[in-house]
């Protein structure tokens, strides 16, 4: 019988997640990746909505139609009409899959078009994200949850509050991780958080807090024959407090005994089977750390970045099981993947200890809020495997990427109270225990002001006496006569995660050099210290696995695998954390360059430890080393593996940076060599190659004083662009236009000295900024594709909005950049991936920037080109012969736009405004016949609205307001009601456009206020250029486009994007749009 | 850092593996055997069926919460599964040093030496399961650097069962209903989830005859080593099942069940200890994650025409528990009562109270 109703299953509609933002990023491509993978096999049909297209789930023989829409109730409707599945997965693409899925059931859409909901049923999703609901749900089995009241007022919060005593915590009902959610100590903070809330959600939760309780997860599958398993359970390192995508989380839990363990456990089973869940579901509670009471938080019923954590922890693939249960197969129908011969119906048990590490960019913002709080504001995460908690905190923290060696042994933090930065937690809490350690503070002093189990900050001190036992040494122990006495304490250090740079650190102190870390290595590897490869089996050694899911630990005397030593396999080196600038985008070339060894019949490799991410998913290549990317660790997999080479080119910059290191060691680097990468990466030898060429660039020095720096800035005139070697803070360079802009910014700069230089550029306004994505192959390009930023240089290339082909771009700028990439290929004899950026004015091309590896906008020119950029690069990295493809970018009949997701509300008091620094999280890429629709699908993509009847326009300087005018004009005619502050207004009027002048917040005694406009949600949509970086502009300017963002109402501030969407929105309806899969444009 | 004495685990097949002690110092042998379960260690060493057995864990990191403190509670441990350790070593690769939790009174080193038990860390326990799983289980030796060496023994050769079984019969409760526990090396845990259903418990040293007994349901229990030893317990059971009272037999008491019925047993090649053994119900569609620690197993092909297969292990397909086809008497080879491990299957409690 469920065989049978398995097979009248034929299409399957699923449901992404769109761009990566914060709170829910590259976990559900991994978690859609895998569904899909489950249906393939059962020979149904699938059909994928998600405009993500940088992600691995959307590349060509993963779903069988794609399309490249918003997931909107609106775009799913109109893809079902047309594809006519018979089911839906809505628990594969986080909140905003579910929340579709809710209102596209509750509009009675999926019963119209006999679209069966697959897994959990809508109503029992409904019941878990309901408060109210939830709890009485809940209390219906004397479960235990936050008493909490929903309320739909500030008034009625500041009463509930009242009776529940503060603190209290506010939450938005319906919201992704956490978002309009905060403590309060008072009724003042109430009533602002409350309001903000409120414009996310109609309905804001007041419940007391539990500040200081552990925070403990299950993940929790169950089959509809009401089978139920927890696959794994974790812990937060960082107590109740701090939203656990903002926690240290470690797995399994380490401070719960038996009882408590189960105790929960059971529970999980027991509210899973009651909730009626089919698949997967993650249940939250909040646990007393001084008796057995607990609290249940949430329940996730979908997949989570919990549930992506928690696979990658023990093996057990969640989704690919979830999806398999939802078409009806129970538990005992399914095998282990990792041991193909035991049962799918198991709990791991785990033989290492997993920590989870939360990476922020909170630099990257102006103003932003660095406090921690139940909200979240992390980009991206790492995952780290040890046998002791030391090893997998210590590997976490270097794997995070800012600059850290570990818990110890780092530059030295500024912090002026300690106990202040230790009770209220910022992304930097970490490493203040750290120094509190060092400064004396005991285990107990700091539980006090985190709340931290002291199991935990016992740990953490083991890592610093051995610190301390190695800073004993000094640099006589290069001469000792007895190498052995130092064994023990060099083992120590190993099995406490120190990497050998923490160790010479440790012995050189303040003097210490790269060539110390060598020498540690050698000593080190001379006792017979070195790393053993350990597998994870999800059996703990229990049953025999052939599983290629591995780490390295010291902890161990043996290696679980081994080694052929047939060169027959290739090493990819992956892109690590999530982070501004680098995400899902080098995620899915590494998996292409995978794919395509694999192919030519080699055996990949990858080295990564992003959890969230699909190329370590140990299904897609031969051998995963979940591990570090640092030189240390790559060279210890590289000594063992033995392979036919190493690529480099595909995982962003941090691959990148290894290759001078490595080609030293003289390790293999397939295709471009390591010489030639350091001559794009270094400022001079790029620059004195360019010169030689005969290729321009905008001018720029390297400056050691202020002095050179006036000079420098007399010669090219302002604005400049500056960029500091070292900044205290905030932004890593700046645009400036005057002196005491420079003088206000280099003030953040530590100091310019001969030690610290400042690179200064000439900034060229108005300019055209270009890509141009292509692969080389012996210095000849093989294939390109050149596309144009919508927005004028000044704006990030990360951040711009991207068209490809490029629709306005002169024949002769194509003609000279193909001419110039030409050149760069040859003079650096490129053999694979890379991008360069150009500046156009008129026809004059300059170099900005020349990178030989894999760009972000590899995977967008690839699909819409339809041509695999990585594969063919890969190819020529291999040394296989390739053909140069007979299509190019200008045969397309259609546009793709890439548009950039920001995650502004989740960066509290962060300025939304868009410079030269990166501040986006994620991206879409739409295709549409023309650059409109493309770019309406895009905009809508990532959350823009078509605007109902008000917008209110400050459109910066003159020349600006000059570029809007057509926009405003196409408004006016549309029926818009347009509302303008001074300037914007006059110069409307001046030029015949209607609008309503509405003040600044300095003209505060003047009505109507924009402020207050924004506040009532009478603006549909906010048009706010800045003008110039004066204090005043930025205050009023800030004020409003923060408004926007707290009060969820769509914000441009570039008038290039700001014309571009709306002559979009002017010149198409919605219903234009064309709903067609990837496939059927041609 | 702690100064330890360095402590070798010498197997009989000549492998060494030298680590760190961290508890009690004198030489020790018994049988090396694995455990994956990743808490529970109070619980663990404390149950009699680990008697005379040297216990790795798989998960690496032990001790973090410490102990609890030994307390009774109407004849019956609190915290731990018996009035003793029972394991002869414990051997574990990261000993936690410091712990924290709020219900330890004592760290598992002190523990450990104040039980006169061995404890070892710093080991590769997955490289050491490995080679259990490979050879099966070994005997093994411990011997501290410096202290006195000791000969491999098989405590499958000694009457484990007769070592911890109660000398005397112990009363618990007042419930109506009368249950004959047989001691066979039984965990508290059964005692107070029987006592949890209000039934009085008579509990009798395993070969105590309490066939001259009066009582409504017999229990038989978990324990240690080879059901072979047995036979006088087997020979009681046997006579008790020519009335039709029911019997429910757990771990051992399922062999010991199973050989009254007439099957045979085998002893398992590195048997199953750990929380997360799968079993389902012979004929429907329910299954259980369960607790388990046994080295030897019923084969199924023995089992008399009378009797069933009630549960299968999902991963190697051997026995689980069997039943009667028309007698109330049914067994599992798992442990219902947990304790530690997943409390899944406790139901079968209610079962046996409702058979009463």
């Amino acid at each position: 019988m469920n065989q049978e109703e398995i097979k009248k299953i034929k299409k399957v509609l699923l449901l992404g997640s769109g761009a990566l933002k914060i709170g829910e990023a590259g976990e559900f491509d991994y978690s859609g990746s895998q569904a899909l993978k489950a249906l393939k096999e059962e020979g149904i049909t699938t059909v994928l909505i998600n405009p993500n297209i940088a992600t691995v789930q959307t590349s060509e023989g993963v779903a069988d139609k794609i399309y490249f829409l918003p997931v909107t109730p609106y775009f799913v409707e109109r893809v079902i009409q047309k594809e006519q599945p018979d089911g839906i997965l809505l628990a594969f693409g986080g909140q905003t899959a579910l929340n579709c899925g809710v209102q596209l059931y509750q509009a009675g859409t999926l019963e119209k078009y006999n679209v069966k909901v697959l897994g959990t049923p809508v109503q029992a999703i409904m019941d878990t994200e309901d408060r109210e609901l939830f709890v009485k749900k809940l209390d219906e089995i004397d479960v235990k949850t936050i008493k909490s009241e929903a309320v739909n007022s500030i008034e009625d919060a500041v009463q509930a509050a009242a009776e529940l005593g503060y603190p209290i915590i506010i939450r938005a009902a319906y919201a992704l991780g956490g978002l309009g959610s905060g403590f309060c100590d008072n009724e003042e903070e109430l009533r602002l958080k409350a309001e903000k809330a409120l414009s996310f959600s109609p309905q804001i939760l007041v419940e007391k807090s539990l500040k200081g309780w552990k925070e403990i997860e299950y993940e929790v599958v169950r089959d509809r024959y009401d089978n139920c398993i927890t696959v794994c359970n974790m812990e937060n390192f960082d107590p109740l407090g701090i939203h656990t995508g903002e926690s240290i989380v470690v797995a399994p839990s380490q401070t719960l005994t038996n009882s408590e363990y189960h105790k929960l456990r059971e529970l999980a089973i027991r509210i899973i089977r009651h909730i009626g869940i089919v698949g997967e579901c993650n249940v939250q509670y909040a646990f007393d750390p001084k008796s057995e009471d607990y609290r249940v938080i949430e329940v996730n019923a979908r997949l989570s970045r919990s549930s992506a954590l928690a696979s990658k922890a023990t093996g057990y693939p969640l989704a690919f099981v979830a999806a398999k249960l939802g078409l009806g197969y129970g538990l005992f129908d399914l095998k282990n993947s990792v041991t193909k011969e035991t049962s799918a119906f198991f709990e791991p048990a785990l033989d290492y200890i997993v920590c989870k590490i939360p990476r922020w960019d909170l630099g990257k913002f102006q103003g932003v809020d660095r406090e921690l709080g139940s909200s979240m504001k992390s980009v991206g995460e790492v995952m780290a495997i040890g046998r002791t908690f030391e090893e997998a905190i210590q590997k976490g923290l270097r794997m995070i990427g800012q600059g850290m060696h570990g818990f110890v042994e780092n530059k030295e933090l500024v912090i002026p109270n300690i106990d202040k930065s230790l009770h209220e937690p910022t992304d930097k809490r970490i490493f203040v225990i750290s120094k509190a350690m060092r400064a004396g503070y005991t285990v107990d002093q700091i539980h006090e002001l985190t709340k931290i189990d002291c199991w935990f900050l016992q740990k953490l001190m083991n890592i610093v006496r051995t610190a301390h036992d190695l800073e004993e040494l000094d640099e006589s122990i290069t001469r000792a006569e007895n190498p052995q006495e130092y064994y023990d304490l060099m083992r120590r250090a190993k099995i406490q995660g120190f990497s050998d740079f923490q160790i010479a650190r440790a012995i050189w102190k303040e003097k210490m050099e790269d060539c110390h870390m060598q020498w540690v290595r050698q000593f080190r590897k001379s006792l017979g210290i070195v790393p053993v490869v350990k597998q994870i089996d999800t059996l703990a050694a229990e049953y025999p696995a052939q599983t290629n899911y591995l780490y390295l630990t010291y902890s161990g005397i043996a290696n679980d695998v081994k080694y052929l030593g047939d060169h027959k396999s290739i090493v990819v080196l992956g892109s690590g954390a999530y982070r501004i600038g680098s995400s899902v985008e080098f995620d899915w070339c590494g998996v292409q360059a995978l794919n395509t060894i694999r192919k030519e019949g080699y055996r990949s490799v990858m080295i990564n430890y992003n959890p969230e991410t699909v190329s370590t998913d140990y299904d897609m290549c031969d051998r995963l080393y979940f591990d570090e990317l640092t030189f240390e660790r790559v060279m210890d997999i590289l000594e063992l593996e033995n392979p036919h080479g190493v690529i480099l080119s595909t995982g962003g910059q941090i691959p990148n940076n290894l290759a001078t290191r490595l080609d030293e060691q003289h390790v293999s680097i397939l295709g471009t060599t390591a010489d030639s990468i350091d001559h794009a990466e270094d400022r001079h030898k790029f620059s004195s190659m360019l010169d030689s060429l005969g290729i321009d660039q905008p001018r720029w020095r390297e400056l050691t004083s202020l002095a050179d720096i006036y000079d420098f800035v007399k010669e090219v005139g302002y604005p400049v662009l500056v960029r500091p070697s070292y900044v205290l803070s905030g932004a890593a360079m700046n645009v400036c236009s005057n002196n005491a802009e420079l003088e206000q910014f280099l003030q953040l700069a530590a100091n310019v000295s001969k030690k610290h230089p400042v690179v200064v550029s000439e900034f060229i306004q108005h300019a055209k900024e270009i890509e141009m994505d292509a692969v080389a192959r012996n210095g000849e390009i093989i294939i390109y594709a050149i596309s144009e930023h919508i927005e004028f240089a000044g704006v990030h290339s990360g951040d711009a909005t991207i068209q490809f082909p490029p629709q306005k771009l002169y024949v002769e700028t194509v003609r000279r950049i193909k001419k110039v990439a030409g050149q760069i290929a040859q003079a650096l004899n490129i053999s694979g991936p890379f991008n360069i950026q150009f500046l156009a004015k008129n026809n004059d091309i300059k170099v900005i920037e020349c990178n030989l590896r894999a760009s972000r906008s590899f995977p967008f020119v690839s699909k819409v080109l339809k041509i695999n950029f990585i594969e063919l690069a890969t190819k020529v990295m291999m040394g296989l012969p390739v053909e140069k493809p007979g299509k190019n970018e200008f045969d397309l009949d259609y546009v793709g736009i890439k548009a950039s997701q920001f995650s502004f509300s989740r960066l509290q008091k962060a300025d939304p405004v868009l410079g030269v620094d990166m501040a986006s999280t994620g991206e879409v890429g739409c295709l549409g016949l023309d650059t409109s629709e493309a770019i309406l699908k895009a905009m809508l993509s990532v959350g823009y609205q078509i605007p109902k009847k008000n917008i209110l326009l400050s459109t910066g300087s003159a020349k600006q307001k000059a570029d809007m005018l057509e926009a405003a004009q196409l408004l006016h005619e549309k029926g818009y009601s347009l509302f303008a502050t001074g300037g914007t207004h006059q110069f409307l009027t001046d030029n015949g456009i209607p609008a309503v002048k509405v003040y600044w917040p300095s003209e505060s005694d003047h009505e109507p206020q924009a402020l207050e406009m924004l506040h009532n949600k009478q603006i549909d949509l906010v048009v706010n250029i800045p003008k110039n970086l004066t204090q005043k502009e930025l205050d009023n300017g800030y004020k409003i486009r923060r408004a926007a963002i707290d009060f969820n109402i769509p914000l441009i501030t570039n008038a290039r994007l700001a014309s571009a969407f709306i002559e979009a929105f002017c010149s198409l309806n919605i219903d234009d749009i064309q709903i067609k899969s990837w496939d059927e444009y041609k | 850092m702690q100064t330890t004495k360095k402590a070798s685990l010498i197997l009989d097949d000549g492998t060494v593996f030298v680590g760190k002690s961290f508890g009690y110092e004198k030489p020790v042998a018994g049988e090396v055997v694995f455990n994956t379960a990743m808490m529970g260690y109070p619980e663990s060493l404390t149950d009699p069926s680990y008697s005379g057995q040297i216990l790795v864990t798989t998960y690496p990191l032990i001790g973090n919460y410490g102990v609890p403190r030994r307390e009774e509670v109407n004849g019956l441990s609190r915290f731990y599964e018996s009035e003793k350790i029972h394991v002869e070593a414990l051997v574990v690769s990261d000993y936690s040093f410091e712990y924290s939790h709020w219900n330890a009174a004592k760290s598992l080193a002190d523990w450990l030496k104040e039980e006169e038990i061995v404890g070892i860390y710093d080991i590769d326990t997955r490289e050491l399961t490995k080679r259990l799983r490979e050879h099966g289980s070994m005997k093994g030796k411990i011997v501290i650097e410096g202290g006195d060496d000791i000969e491999f023994v098989d405590p499958n050769l000694t009457n484990l069962v007769a070592k911890v079984s109660c000398k005397e019969v112990i009363r618990y409760g007042n419930g109506d209903k009368k249950v004959v526990l047989v001691d066979c090396g039984v965990k508290h845990n059964i005692i107070r989830c029987l006592l949890k259903r209000n039934v009085t418990v008579i509990r009798v040293p395993w070969d105590y005859d309490f066939n001259t007994l009066e009582y409504d349901g017999l229990f038989i229990s978990n324990g240690p080593g080879d059901p072979d030893m047995c036979g006088i317990t087997v020979d009681h059971i046997r006579q008790a099942m020519n009335g039709t009272k029911p019997i429910f037999g757990i771990c051992m008491g399922n062999q010991l069940l199973s050989k009254a019925g007439g099957a045979r047993t085998y002893k398992l090649k590195y048997g199953h200890r750990s929380h997360n053994q799968p079993v389902r119900q012979v004929g429907t569609n329910r299954c259980f994650i369960t607790s388990q620690n046994h080295g030897f197993a019923v084969d199924n092909s023995t089992l008399g025409a009378d009797w069933e297969p009630l549960f299968i292990n999902m991963n190697d397909g051997t026995n689980e528990g069997i039943r009667h086809k028309s007698k109330p008497y049914f067994s599992a080879q798992f442990h219902p009562e947990a304790a530690s491990g997943p409390t899944d299957t406790e139901f079968l409690f209610d079962e046996f109270v409702k058979l009463l």
